[in-house]
């Protein structure tokens, strides 16, 4: 696995910092609190910087190193920041099938990026994703929270645009 | 906090309501039944997939022209779970007619409620044409696609709103639980699953009875009942669409369970990337909370028992019933060794047993039908239906339930509609990235466990990826490996490297630089992975790999002696080339070559410089003539 350095310093508010408080508070004494306080911790902060893991540990008592081989084991935690809009490709097996490669070759030549990135001028992030269950709609991709499906290479530009 | 008898006070108030969702003997009968509020009820999907194609605004859009029309009064509007044909959603049923409306625009729906709603006129240029024939309206059941189905783990999704717990039991919901708690011991319920033949639908295909017994027979002071809700396998939806549509029947189920095996908690595991789902089960939990149907002294037994949701991170390997413990306990997910088995020391070092969505979406139905109607449907061995979710090259994408027995041919060819454009079949991939190729020469055998497995592939969670001529077969083997290489916890060797070094010979092969003796390693790699791997993703990780072997194994020869890719779809052996014949010289491909690889006069036929073209495909695109092809 590749080491991600993040270019970008970290900028945390104390507003998200009383957050991030209330939330470990609130789980410290459930069993296995870990993941669900990394996983509020990346809703607050949008990604789970070094920074972040270290509030984390200092305030529970987890060894940092633990809380880093978590963050560092599972895709959905990133310890880089992602973009304004956030594509992500399902290269699942029905989805390739009906050529979702192709979408995703065309989405990197179009933002000049390749997975895990995100544009210089923080617009978009992009990264494949394994199938999120709309099998029935292949290829499907999806910016943030809106699920595109059936997909053709010609659609791109236009999708795009949609997104300031 | 409700009593069964108050349970049985909503079950008959609701019962009409659910129940003229269905088909009728006629329309006069429907009307003249007991159905609640509202003379038309209107079912809109809401799972991922139709929402995704904009049911939402269809709900809303249903919403306003409904008012407008003042049928407020008349007509309820339900979003509802999965219907299974998503190829043709948004989809949207009107009862009591049972009219199927299909791929539904917002711009449709004042007709609809003008025509049909408010006038009786079922709209017939809108529903999904099989349904239509000549003048009549057929019902669902008889089209090709639900003929062969029977829905048990289904048979409430696109039925019920999956936000009503009330809707839950008007179909008997609870009444399973009801009656274990009150009727029967831990030993008769363990003993009823144990004869049903019920057996693990995630994909490995133990019998549930056994794993409760075994769990049942520890001595802890607390035990775990675990939901696996972390649905990886690409192409696999049919738990998504059961936690989207039916989010009770789980819960339910998994009381079932604790009573049964003495646990008093439960842990939903959910993957993320289903945030409906996730949703759906949170809402579902508090009005079960609410309802008395989960916390202290359920139905006044002294019975005990509650559920905790917990989201996966993105991570394949978690679906593993070892892993997926370690990351409910805040880990990286990788398996631990068995023995222990979770039965004797699982969930915080607890007995513990974990089952599949679709396992326990059963449970409720055979507790209240008996062991032996369970034990009617499906083979000798395999008891039951299985919910497969159909994908890849064939006309009807979606989720079909049918009993186990029922041949590869009959799902792709008549409930799935055939292949699209004309193509052949070729393959149908099961079992996800621990499964196997089944080839057209193996299309009459009965889906069942023992027979996928005698066939080279296995059962897995339900995908059924089906794959046409311009597949290739090793391209599918390597994007597989892709897969597990990127997916493996890292923990154990074999896997680990195995994986990878098996994922590096592949790509020599799809890029002409193979040799026959690759062949002998790939086998070689395979029995070390199947044989030393700490959990089932190594030991299966070779699977398509030598399924495709054993069936393709002139794919493969083509790739390493022909460096040729006979189905064109790997770039490096493949080469752009111009059809003299066809092409006018209009010059539009030289111009976008980013190689100038193409040469050629004006008006003339021109010609692509193999050494110099990379196999980008932009002429192939840009060519208006059709004159670019690839061999």
């Amino acid at each position: 696995m590749l080491s991600k350095k993040s270019t970008v310093s970290f900028r945390g508010t104390e507003e998200q910092e009383k957050a991030l408080l209330a939330v470990i508070e609130e789980l410290r004494d459930e069993k296995g609190a870990l993941m669900p306080i990394m996983q509020k911790a990346q809703d607050i902060y949008g990604y789970l910087p070094i920074e972040v893991q270290t509030m984390i540990s200092d305030h529970t008592g987890i060894p940092l190193e633990k809380i880093y081989g978590v963050a560092t084991f599972y895709s959905q935690f990133n310890l880089s920041p992602k973009g304004r809009y956030q594509i992500s490709v399902c290269l699942g097996t029905a989805c390739y099938v009906k050529g979702s490669g192709d979408i995703y070759n065309k989405l990197m030549e179009k933002l000049g990026i390749v997975g895990g990135e995100c544009t210089a001028d923080g617009r978009f992030s992009l990264d494949a994703c394994r199938c999120i269950g709309a099998c029935g709609l292949a290829p499907v991709m999806t910016i943030n929270d809106e699920v595109y499906g059936r997909l053709k290479v010609e659609d791109i530009d236009d999708i795009l645009a949609k997104y300031e | 906090m409700k009593s069964l008898e108050e349970l049985r006070v909503i079950r008959e108030k609701m019962q009409g309501t659910v129940e003229y969702r269905s088909e009728h003997e006629s329309l006069a009968d429907a009307l003249a039944s007991e159905h609640g509020r509202y003379r038309a009820h209107v079912l809109v999907c809401g799972g991922t997939g139709c929402t995704s194609s904009g049911s939402q605004r269809i709900r809303e859009r249903l919403d306003d022209e409904i008012k407008k029309n003042g049928l407020e009064e008349e007509v309820c509007v339900i979003k509802t779970g999965c219907f299974g044909l998503c190829a043709l959603g948004p989809i949207m049923i009107v009862y009591p007619e049972g009219a199927f409306y299909s791929m539904v625009k917002e711009e449709d729906i004042p007709e609809i409620v003008e025509e049909h709603l408010a006038k009786g006129n079922v709209v017939k240029r809108l529903l999904y044409d099989e349904t239509v024939k000549g003048d009549e309206v057929l019902p669902l059941q008889e089209t090709n696609f639900y003929k062969k189905q029977h829905r048990v783990a289904l048979r409430n999704c696109g039925v019920i709103s999956p936000e009503d717990i009330e809707e839950y039991i008007g179909t008997h919901g609870y009444e399973a639980l009801g009656k274990v708690l009150t009727e029967m011991e831990p030993k008769d319920v363990i003993q009823i699953i144990l004869d049903s033949g019920l057996r693990g639908r995630g994909g490995a295909g133990f019998p549930t009875g056994m794993k409760w017994k075994f769990a049942a027979a520890n001595e802890a002071d607390q035990k775990y009942v675990c939901c696996n809700a972390d649905e990886g396998d690409p192409g696999a939806f049919m738990d998504r669409s059961v936690l989207e549509g039916d989010p009770h029947v789980i819960l339910e189920a998994m009381a079932i369970a604790g009573y049964a095996i003495g646990a008093s908690q439960g842990y939903i595991y959910v993957r993320a990337e289903y945030p409906i789902a996730v949703e759906r089960l949170n809402i579902a939990i508090a009005q079960a909370r609410e309802y008395g149907m989960l916390g202290e002294d359920i139905f006044g037994t002294g019975f005990k028992f509650d559920i905790e949701l917990r989201l996966g991170a993105g991570a394949f390997v978690c679906g593993e019933e070892t892993a997926l413990m370690t990351s409910i306990e805040g880990n990286r997910g990788e398996p631990r060794p068995r023995p222990p088995f979770p039965a004797l020391k699982g969930l915080f070092q607890k007995p513990t047993i974990l089952n599949n969505v679709e396992t326990l979406a059963n449970i409720p139905q055979i507790i209240l039908n008996g062991a032996e109607w369970f034990a009617g449907m499906g083979t000798e061995k395999s008891k039951g239906t299985k919910v497969f979710a159909l994908g890849g090259k064939v006309n009807n994408t979606g989720l079909v339930e049918i009993p186990m027995g029922t041949t590869l041919r009959e799902i792709v060819e008549e409930i799935g509609g055939g292949i699209p454009n004309g193509k052949k079949f070729k393959a149908a991939q099961t079992g996800g990235p621990s499964g196997g190729c089944i080839p057209a020469e193996k299309f009459d055998t009965p889906i069942d466990y023992d027979n996928l497995i005698a066939i080279g592939s296995m059962m897995g969670s339900g995908g059924l990826i089906v794959m046409d001529e311009d597949t290739c077969m090793v391209d599918i083997a390597k994007f597989f490996l892709e897969f597990t290489v990127d997916e493996s916890c890292g923990k154990c060797t074999p896997c680990r490297i195995g994986t990878r070094r098996m994922l590096e010979i592949l790509d020599k092969i799809t890029k002409g630089q193979g040799t026959m003796e690759d062949l002998d390693r790939l086998e070689e790699l395979a029995a070390h992975l199947k044989s030393n791997s700490l959990c089932a993703l190594g030991q299966t990780a070779p699977n398509p790999v030598l399924s495709t072997l054993r069936y393709f194994k002139d794919e493969y020869i083509a790739h390493i002696v022909d460096k040729k890719c006979p189905a064109g779809v790997c770039k490096d052996l493949l080469q752009y080339k111009i059809d003299a014949d066809k092409c006018k010289g209009c010059t539009l491909c030289a111009r976008i070559c980013p190689n100038e690889a193409i040469a050629g006069k004006v008006k003339e036929p021109h010609a692509i410089n193999p050494d110099k073209c990379v196999k980008c495909g932009a002429c192939m695109e840009k060519c208006r003539f059709g004159a670019i092809y690839k061999e």
